[in-house]
């Protein structure tokens, strides 16, 4: 019955869904987006920092909340870097098992046969950074033990590197230049897609120890060491070890504060956090304002509605409608039109969820909740905004109601 | 004799129009058997349209009494009066009051759905309703497709439906053609013939004629209550 008196009149009912409609967009748009940034940055993040069960001995953090300020970067840049003999210290006195890799990054330009590809990130790692990384090979293979102890200049191409510089001819074996020196191409890595719509496949790696070091480390140091217990259980017990060597290693005091970073998939991750807890602060403000609104358009379009069908209530009550049927009327109708206005603004944040999934790199993951949740506001929005309304229409006096025009 | 269905003592009723006291019932007594057709005549201002709201239950009285059907319901809540306006009075009004944007089946059906009737039982009852006005082919109809006197049809079915002690109603034919106006009455004359109570407020006295007992109301007082000749011969 709701349903049809609002079907009557389409354009005015429509208008007055506006308000919720948006409300209710919002909510489930932002939330859908939000939580599917959380997933793609969850496993974005933890992707670089090499999977869920490694972590990083650093200088200083790699992922920071952003408010970081000058002091701090000042205190973090002073501190000793992670050296090989580090490395190696490590190496020798853990006890929990675990796979090592030193790594270190810049950007380079490489070039073949007149060919430049520039801003690529040149990696200077070990062999064990494949498994750690669990990158696949397109072709060719990984560099041995035996290449990274003398030095050797090979190298293995990101899949975007390979297809820029080569175009189609086949890169094993070819001679790559990097700063005037040449490497031989041993392998081609496979395509690793797009984070935050940027190539992930702009790299090319080869052993720490060759010619290139030069250009994106200064000599015995590194970046950071890449360390992953072999039974992921122990992923705390291997973290705890590594910073109590490293604590020993570098005499600190028990009050002095490490001058080094352990970054955990978790720890990067903290800085999401801050993000998404803004976002998800600065929700329901938005919602709960355009619900505000929507709530008093539709109060408005339901006391013109009751002076416009004065006389139909007359009616309703001159055949037994008691005072409670036409309050029930009159709430059913708001809360229907909030309800349908929620739906509506449901579907449209679902669409628009989708919209930001299909032409951003971010899978919307539409949280269940939040229907439920936009579902009860639009109940709660059209009860409350019909209330008062719908109190007039059952005081009206039936002799009076029925006169009117 | 048949058993009283109204019976009212000594009705008053005054309106408060700017300060200046209105007397529409200076008190009006009246009783009206089961099964009597009555008309209630007057000119404007006699009173007759209070008579009509206060009979109806739309209204209650300032003095006197009111028996409907054995229930005192001169001083009810507006909630009881509801429900006795739902339970035993049908009312038929000059400009049918249909809700314009619902079918006819669905008009006829409003009364039942505020006595709690069931879906189903509420559709069969109004079919049966509009079968009894001749209707039974038009119920998806709304009442802008359909004429006068078919509106008023409905109107009636509508105020059956629920088996009303009384059927009252305020200028049935005003808005409607000379023709239309005997097929209503028709329609009335065998409602009544089938033992249904019907009480009709009119000015016109060509339609006071169909009843078979005529009450003239002037200045808020009954001025004359007679049987009517033709109708009783």
């Amino acid at each position: 019955m709701a349903l049809q008196t609002i079907w009557a009149q389409k354009l005015k009912s429509f208008f007055s869904l506006i308000g919720v409609l948006i409300g209710v967009t919002f909510l489930i748009a932002v939330v859908s987006i939000v939580q599917g940034m959380n997933v793609y940055v969850e496993s974005a993040v933890t992707d670089e920092v090499g999977g869920v069960n490694s972590f990083q001995l650093r200088q200083r953090p790699n992922f920071t909340g952003g408010d970081v300020d000058e002091a701090q970067w000042r205190s973090w840049f002073r501190r000793p870097r992670i050296s090989y003999e580090d490395s190696e210290y490590l190496r020798e006195r853990m006890t929990v098992p675990a796979t090592f890799a030193n790594y270190c990054a810049d950007r380079v330009t490489l070039e073949y046969d007149g060919r430049r590809a520039s801003d690529i990130e040149l990696r200077g790692t070990e062999e064990s950074y494949f498994d750690l990384k669990a990158y696949e090979l397109d072709a060719g293979r990984v560099f041995v033990r035996q290449e990274v102890r003398t030095g050797s200049p090979v190298v293995l191409l990101g899949f975007e590197v390979a297809s820029r510089l080569f175009e189609g001819e086949d890169p094993l074996g070819k001679s790559v230049k990097i700063a005037g020196i040449p490497y031989r191409v041993i392998g081609v890595v496979e395509s690793q897609g797009t984070l935050f719509g940027m190539s992930q496949d702009k790299f090319a790696i080869m052993p720490y120890s060759a010619p290139g070091r030069r250009l994106i480390c200064p000599l015995n140091v590194m970046d950071e060491l890449m360390i992953r217990p072999d039974n992921p259980q122990q992923l705390d017990a291997a973290v705890g070890e590594v910073e109590a060597l490293m604590r020993a290693r570098r005499q600190l005091k028990p009050d002095e504060a490490n001058n080094f970073t352990i970054e955990t998939a978790d720890e990067a991750l903290e800085f999401w956090d801050k993000i998404s807890t803004v976002l998800f602060t600065a929700l329901p403000l938005l919602v709960g304002i355009s619900l505000v609104v929507g709530g008093i358009v539709i109060m408005n379009i339901m006391l013109m509605a009751v002076s416009e069908r004065t006389r139909e209530i007359g009616i309703r009550k001159a055949i037994g409608a008691k005072r409670g049927d036409i309050l029930s009327q009159f709430v059913v109708e708001a809360a229907t039109l909030s309800v349908t206005g929620a739906g509506i603004g449901i579907l449209a944040g679902l669409g628009l969820a989708f919209v930001v999934k299909a032409l951003t790199p971010f899978p919307a993951a539409v949280a269940p909740w939040s229907i439920g949740l936009g579902v009860t506001l639009g109940i709660l929005v059209g009860v409350v905004a019909g209330v008062y309304p719908a109190i007039r229409a059952s005081r009206l006096d039936p002799i009076t109601a029925l006169r009117a025009e | 004799m048949q058993p009283d269905i109204i019976r009212i003592e000594g009705l008053e009723r005054r309106y408060d129009m700017g300060g200046e006291i209105i007397h529409a019932l200076r008190g009006v007594s009246l009783t009206i058997s089961r099964n009597e057709y009555v008309a209630i005549m007057g000119p404007s201002g006699s009173g007759k349209s209070t008579m009509m709201n206060v009979l109806g239950c739309l209204d209650t009285p300032d003095a006197g009494s009111y028996w409907l059907n054995g229930q005192e319901v001169s001083q009810l809540t507006d909630d009881a009066l509801a429900r006795v306006r739902n339970k035993e009075i049908g009312f038929v009004f000059q400009t049918f009051n249909l809700l314009p944007r619902a079918s006819a089946l669905h008009n006829v059906e409003l009364p039942l759905v505020y006595a709690g009737v069931s879906a189903s039982g509420r559709s069969e009852r109004a079919r049966q309703a509009l079968d009894r006005v001749g209707l039974g082919d038009r119920m998806h109809h709304r009442p802008n497709e359909l004429s006068g006197g078919q509106r008023q049809r409905v109107a009636i079915a509508r105020a059956l439906v629920n088996d009303p002690s009384i059927l009252l109603a305020d200028e049935p034919t005003g808005n409607l053609d000379s023709n239309t106006s005997e097929e209503i009455m028709a329609v009335f004359a065998e409602l009544h013939r089938l033992g249904q109570t019907v009480i009709m407020v009119t000015h016109e006295p060509d339609i006071a004629e169909h009843a078979e007992r005529v009450v003239t109301l002037r200045d808020g007082r009954v001025e004359s209550d007679r049987l009517n000749q033709e109708s009783a011969a």
